[in-house]
């Protein structure tokens, strides 16, 4: 079973999203998501400034084996996407939860029902692994 | 013998399986008012000797013109060891092979290609090519698109002196993408863009800006003054070239500032021979940085398992195999056999060959247009500088001077009166390195007859 920081909120589609002080959300893939994936090579984050719905792709993460969009968990405009990944994009899967965040959003209007840290426990046990 | 290998028996356990009383009925779905149920004109089955006669007589109803048509496709000599070699059984092959990696010696092929197109182009990498130069135009705005991330307008401007057919190519296959072209006039006086003519996007959010060198009426643009003003305001360049010009223009990687995002062009000219259209080739190089959002295969070179050199095909994620319905384009194959012949014409060219290959048809068409020029009633329409195609103006049609001429064995030119009726009667007419002084003065002298006759006439 991978880590999962019980200080997060989860999706069913494995991203995760931390609260930070200013009032931004912080946006990444999870631990189990990078372990699937394999070793990434490539991470396309969206630039300052776009504003994205519900549920768009937001991002693609890039592996040996395959590519994939993240689909961002709730809508906002983004404040940042993480430069470091361009260069580095192995931090996704040495620290999915730290130095391998994706972006930050400020969010517009009320957010969804996400999963907690027991509930996306839950779901990877029931997803077999 | 059918080339078939399903038996009845077969036939009818698969419309078992899917619940299918007939194949026919997998064609319910097609109006019957769209269906052709006979091919009349279609003639019966012929054997091996009638086919080859039937082709042969075809073949020789063409004659052996005499051909001073440029417009995109140009007949330059061919060295014998180019087809020679290219036919091979180990080359001969149409695509990439499905199983790339065990094809070694084609995916090195296609990597010496990538390199030599890179470099020809002053470009950092290339892709295994497309399918020609009008659709690599198309792929090209699509591309830039994806890749200029601070342009939202997706507007891309199109000079009316880039090849009609491209950009009604670029135009059909972006329709259904939200894509705007937006033409550019080019000047009346000098038959090319004027940067003036750009002021009018000032202050606009564009995409994209087409440039091609040499332009469809073979006239050089301000290529750095064009480029200079896109990169100024964020915009990207798309370069068109015709691939021999290079051996002595200035690459686009080396336009104005910052040189051309995307060059793509016909790859016809580096050892195709002029067949009907095509099969021909376009390729595509651009810088590293936009290279995830090329469209189509990218030979490597890396090393195996035991540290020796090896290719591969790389950056396959973007492709529609792995990528699906957000690949960054579904043309995920390549002109194996065109590039396979194009990489043995410029290795057997080498840098020097291709630019004596250049200047001689800048030579040859200067020398035709000064012949032309010499016939009562032809002009020279722009004096701006030019690498090997010109236009020149009549007094009258064009149309019947080039059925005459054609009833000679010459092929005159490009007859512009379609796609740009403003020039009035204009022809476009190149001469490459395969013509001779004795071929232009056979057409000059032509000319002069058959001026004569239609002013009798």
């Amino acid at each position: 079973m991978s880590q999962i920081p019980a200080d997060l909120q989860y999706t069913k589609s494995h991203e995760w999203m931390r609260k930070l002080a200013d009032g931004t959300v912080e946006i990444g893939i999870t631990d189990h998501a990078q372990h699937e994936l394999g070793d990434l090579v490539f991470a396309e984050v969206p630039e300052k400034g776009r504003v994205l719905a519900a549920g768009e792709a937001c991002a693609v993460v890039e592996s040996v084996k395959a590519a994939s969009d993240v689909y961002c968990p709730l809508a906002g405009e983004v404040t940042a996407g993480n430069s470091e990944l361009a260069a580095t994009p192995e931090l996704i899967n040495q620290d999915a939860f730290g130095r391998g965040w994706l972006l930050r959003l400020r969010p517009a209007g009320a957010a969804g029902a996400f999963l907690s840290a027991a509930e996306y426990e839950q779901l990877l046990r029931a997803e077999g692994s | 013998m059918a080339f078939i290998p399903h038996t009845d028996a077969d036939v009818a356990e698969m419309l078992a399986a899917i619940g299918v009383a007939s194949i026919e009925q997998l064609f319910d779905e097609i109006p019957p008012s769209l269906r052709v149920h006979s091919l009349e004109g279609i003639p019966a089955a012929l054997n091996e000797m009638q086919i080859g006669r039937l082709m042969s007589a075809r073949a020789h109803a063409d004659g052996r013109p005499l051909c001073f048509i440029g417009a995109g496709a140009y007949e330059h000599h061919i060295p014998a060891a180019v087809w020679a070699v290219a036919t091979r059984g180990e080359f001969y092959s149409a695509y990439t092979p499905y199983q790339a990696e065990a094809s070694q010696g084609t995916l090195q092929v296609i990597y010496e290609y990538q390199t030599m197109i890179a470099s020809l182009t002053g470009m950092e990498v290339a892709n295994a090519s497309l399918y020609e130069g009008a659709s690599a135009l198309a792929e090209a705005c699509l591309m830039a698109v994806r890749a200029n991330r601070k342009s939202k307008s997706q507007r891309v401007l199109v000079p009316r002196s880039v090849h009609p057919h491209y950009r009604k190519v670029a135009s059909t296959a972006a329709l259904n993408q939200a894509v705007r072209f937006e033409e550019v006039p080019y000047s009346a006086a000098e038959g090319r863009t004027a940067v003036a003519a750009l002021a009018a996007f000032d202050g606009q959010d564009i995409t994209a800006l087409v440039i091609q060198q040499p332009n469809f009426f073979g006239v050089l643009e301000d290529v750095d003054a064009l480029t200079s003003w896109a990169q100024e305001r964020g915009v990207f360049v798309i370069a068109v070239v015709n691939p021999t010009s290079l051996a002595l223009l200035q690459p686009p990687g080396q336009w104005g500032a910052g040189g051309a995002d995307i060059v793509v062009g016909e790859g016809q000219p580096l050892g195709v021979p002029l067949c009907s259209g095509g099969p021909y080739f376009g390729f595509m190089t651009t810088r590293m940085a936009h290279v995830r959002q090329m469209p189509g295969r990218i030979v490597g070179r890396t090393l195996d398992v035991s540290g020796r050199d090896g290719f591969t095909l790389t950056l396959q994620a973007r492709e529609q195999h792995i990528r699906r319905a957000r690949a960054t384009s579904n043309i995920c194959t390549n002109q194996g056999l065109l590039v396979t012949a194009a990489t043995i014409y410029m290795s057997l060219m080498g840098p020097q060959g291709l630019a004596r290959v250049a200047s001689a048809s800048h030579a040859r068409t200067a020398e035709l247009v000064a012949a032309l020029t010499r016939v009562p009633g032809v002009r020279k329409l722009f004096p701006s500088p030019a690498f090997h195609e010109s236009v020149v103006a009549f007094e009258r049609p064009v149309a019947p001077v080039l059925q005459r001429l054609a009833d000679r064995g010459i092929l005159a030119g490009f007859d512009l009166a379609e796609h740009y009726p403003e020039l009035g009667h204009a022809l476009l007419v190149c001469a490459t390195e395969t013509k001779t002084s004795a071929d232009i003065e056979r057409f000059a002298s032509a000319l002069g007859d058959v001026m004569k006759s239609v002013r009798a006439a």
